[in-house]
């Protein structure tokens, strides 16, 4: 005979829940569930770039930057190269919000149609520079030996040179100053960073994995570097890009400032300021209004550059 | 007894640095500076003279030259000779220590021998600014990570970055010497080292942002790694952690970009010796590219050369002062 245990009759026994076989196909266990799969580091940093306030506000003034150097004229109706010196050293009235200077032009047009200039020497170094020093530091890396030697031997060359003595020099030869030009004078010298960065990176990603895997399943060299290499090693890269094109904003304005950059004629806020200096004690907020343009443009550009990074940073995203 | 629990078993020794070794490594290092030094001088060099329209018309200013006074000046700048070989000929008098005469007649090494301490010196002014108040306040920013007067710095960086030196320069030279009269508007020729404190802050106030920047990062990084931790929990004072455990290990990024900008501080000085009127390597090279003396650009980019690889060389033996585990392969 068998006794029935004591505790049966004082717990009521567990219900376990036991799903039956047939409701549970392997297909279902092993799909993937593509609504939770592991992000990229793209956009993982993407999630974390819009929750940065950093971001949301350079990126807001970047906007604005841009649009007022797509279209000043919408913002003024002031024409920035017309000096009317009957008009000079006006305060801030209706028709010229922020004064004239002391030719006579509307400062406000010279600040808004300045923004263009800078926009565009920085924006376009900063593609020119990343080109040449993203290809020479990325081939550097990803060939070494003799061919990186000498690669990094010219980067160096051009490193040793500072940016604003080399582009001074050359530019107090050309003979007519224009925006390509400047462009030209200082992505010549302002790619070396770029090089070192993408050299640097491209050697880190070369010898992973996922690149040895690549080259198992057939891939050429051209193929890997082009598809593999390069795509996982250009995010200090932008950092980089982004942090210089500010750089070479106040690089433009130095030229101009010493007579070499752009022409008179033109319209720059390092010339503007330049032009403000000798009026300092009388009207200071003519050096005020370009100085905090230029400001305003650079300061954007190192946050968001500085926001992306710490997007692309997981040490950073822990805080 | 020396303190140890197991004194006899022998402490393992670290392994010292050969004299051997570093003196191998300082030797393939000057190795390396050749190939830099002669591409540099002679991107300089094209750029001066090639792309220069004529030399001659720029000694003789505006009155026009007798085309044989003109043949014997160019004989003697050496301008009727292939450029490879002007720059051979000029390498060559540049390892005998002769830089060549400017175009005012005196020699150029007399020149820049006038001019270099004082931009030498506005330069260490410059150095000394950046690294200490650099440094501290990026101790402070870095250390107190997330807090107002970490925030309260980082903008101030930001800003000092973005507002042009010129700019700074006007600012400065305006409220501080024009409006209070604490520093001198103009310093002019022979200047002491308390008138170059204004114009080297100056010079120094956009790498002071750059090395509070990155003193605050590298910082930050270091605080959380193990062996502070480990040197917190076995008692070590809060001072003693951040300055022998934190701060040293975090120096190397900081170290290798004060290193690098002394080269930049002397060719940025073309801007800050303009505002102050300092007659300096910057004013002498900024006169120099304007008149188109290419020989005294030359001479002066050449020298600001070598200060930057020396100056990184200087760097590269300080990474194993700063971290005992770098060594120097031979």
């Amino acid at each position: 005979m068998r006794s029935e245990p004591v505790t049966r009759s004082v717990r009521p026994a567990a219900t376990h829940f036991v799903a039956p076989l047939d409701e549970t196909p392997l297909q279902a266990v092993d799909a993937v569930d593509t609504t939770s799969a592991p992000r990229s580091m793209w956009a993982e940093a993407g999630r974390n770039l819009v929750r940065n306030p950093v971001f949301l506000i350079s990126a807001a003034l970047i906007v604005v930057i841009l649009f007022v150097a797509a279209f000043p004229g919408l913002l003024t109706g002031q024409d920035p190269n017309y000096g009317d010196i009957s008009k000079a050293n006006q305060p801030p009235s209706s028709e010229h919000p922020f004064g004239t200077t002391r030719q006579g032009y509307d400062v406000l047009a010279r600040v808004l149609y300045g923004t263009r200039t800078s926009v565009m020497v920085g924006f376009f170094t900063m593609i020119l520079a990343t080109l040449i020093g993203g290809v020479l530091g990325a081939l550097a890396g990803y060939v070494g030996g003799v061919f990186d030697a000498i690669l990094s031997r010219v980067t160096d060359i051009f490193f040793a040179i500072p940016l604003i003595l080399g582009a001074i020099v050359i530019a107090n030869r050309v003979e007519s100053m224009n925006v390509p030009m400047v462009i030209l004078v200082l992505g010549v010298f302002g790619w070396t960073n770029v090089a070192r960065i993408m050299r640097g990176s491209v050697i880190s990603v070369k010898n992973q994995d996922f690149v040895t895997a690549s080259t198992a399943l057939g891939a050429n060299s051209v193929t890997n570097l082009v598809k593999h290499v390069v795509p996982n090693a250009i995010a200090p890269v932008i950092v980089t890009a982004t942090v210089n094109l500010g750089v070479y904003i106040v690089a433009e304005a130095t030229l101009s400032f010493l007579g070499v950059g752009l022409p008179a004629s033109s319209v720059s806020w390092g010339g503007d300021i330049s032009d403000a200096r000798p009026a300092l004690r009388t009207q200071p907020m003519m050096l005020f209004y370009p100085s905090m343009a230029l400001a305003i443009t650079v300061l954007s550009f190192i946050m968001l550059g500085d926001a992306v990074r710490d997007a692309l940073d997981p040490k950073a995203r822990k805080r | 007894m020396d303190g140890r629990l197991f004194p006899f078993f022998p402490r393992p020794a670290l392994p010292q640095p050969k004299v051997t070794d570093v003196i191998w490594y300082i030797g393939r290092r000057l190795l390396q500076m050749i190939p830099v030094f002669l591409g540099a001088t002679l991107i300089v060099y094209l750029m001066a003279f090639v792309s220069s329209g004529d030399p001659i018309a720029a000694i003789a200013g505006d009155k026009p030259i007798s085309p044989a006074v003109a043949d014997k000046l160019r004989a003697q700048y050496n301008l009727d000779k292939p450029v490879l070989i002007q720059w051979l000929i000029y390498l060559g008098n540049l390892f005998q220590g002769d830089f060549g005469i400017g175009f005012n007649g005196r020699p150029i090494i007399d020149q820049i021998k006038a001019a270099f301490p004082v931009t030498f010196r506005l330069a260490i002014i410059a150095v000394v600014i950046e690294s200490v108040f650099g440094v501290v306040a990026g101790v402070i920013s870095g250390l107190k990570k997330g807090t107002l007067i970490d925030t309260t710095l980082l903008m101030v960086s930001l800003l000092v970055i973005a507002v042009p030196t010129f700019v700074i320069g006007f600012i400065a030279q305006f409220v501080l010497g024009v409006q209070l009269g604490v520093a001198p508007v103009n310093v002019g020729r022979d200047p002491s080292w308390q008138n170059l404190l204004v114009p080297g802050a100056v010079l120094g106030a956009v790498s002071f942002a750059y090395v509070l920047r990155l003193t605050r990062t590298s910082i930050a990084e270091v605080a959380t790694a193990d062996h502070v931790r480990t040197a917190t929990a076995k008692g070590l004072s809060r001072g003693g952690v951040v300055s022998k455990h934190i701060l040293r290990n975090s120096l190397i990024p900081v170290v290798t970009f004060i290193g690098a900008d002394l080269g930049a501080l002397m060719g940025g000085a073309i801007v800050t010796e303009g505002i102050f009127n300092i007659s300096g390597i910057g004013s002498l090279l900024f006169r120099a590219i304007i008149d188109g003396e290419s020989p005294m650009i030359v001479s002066v980019v050449t020298l600001l050369v070598i200060i930057f690889l020396v100056a990184n060389l200087i760097v590269d033996l300080l990474y194993a002062v700063l971290d005992p585990r770098i060594r120097y392969a031979k």
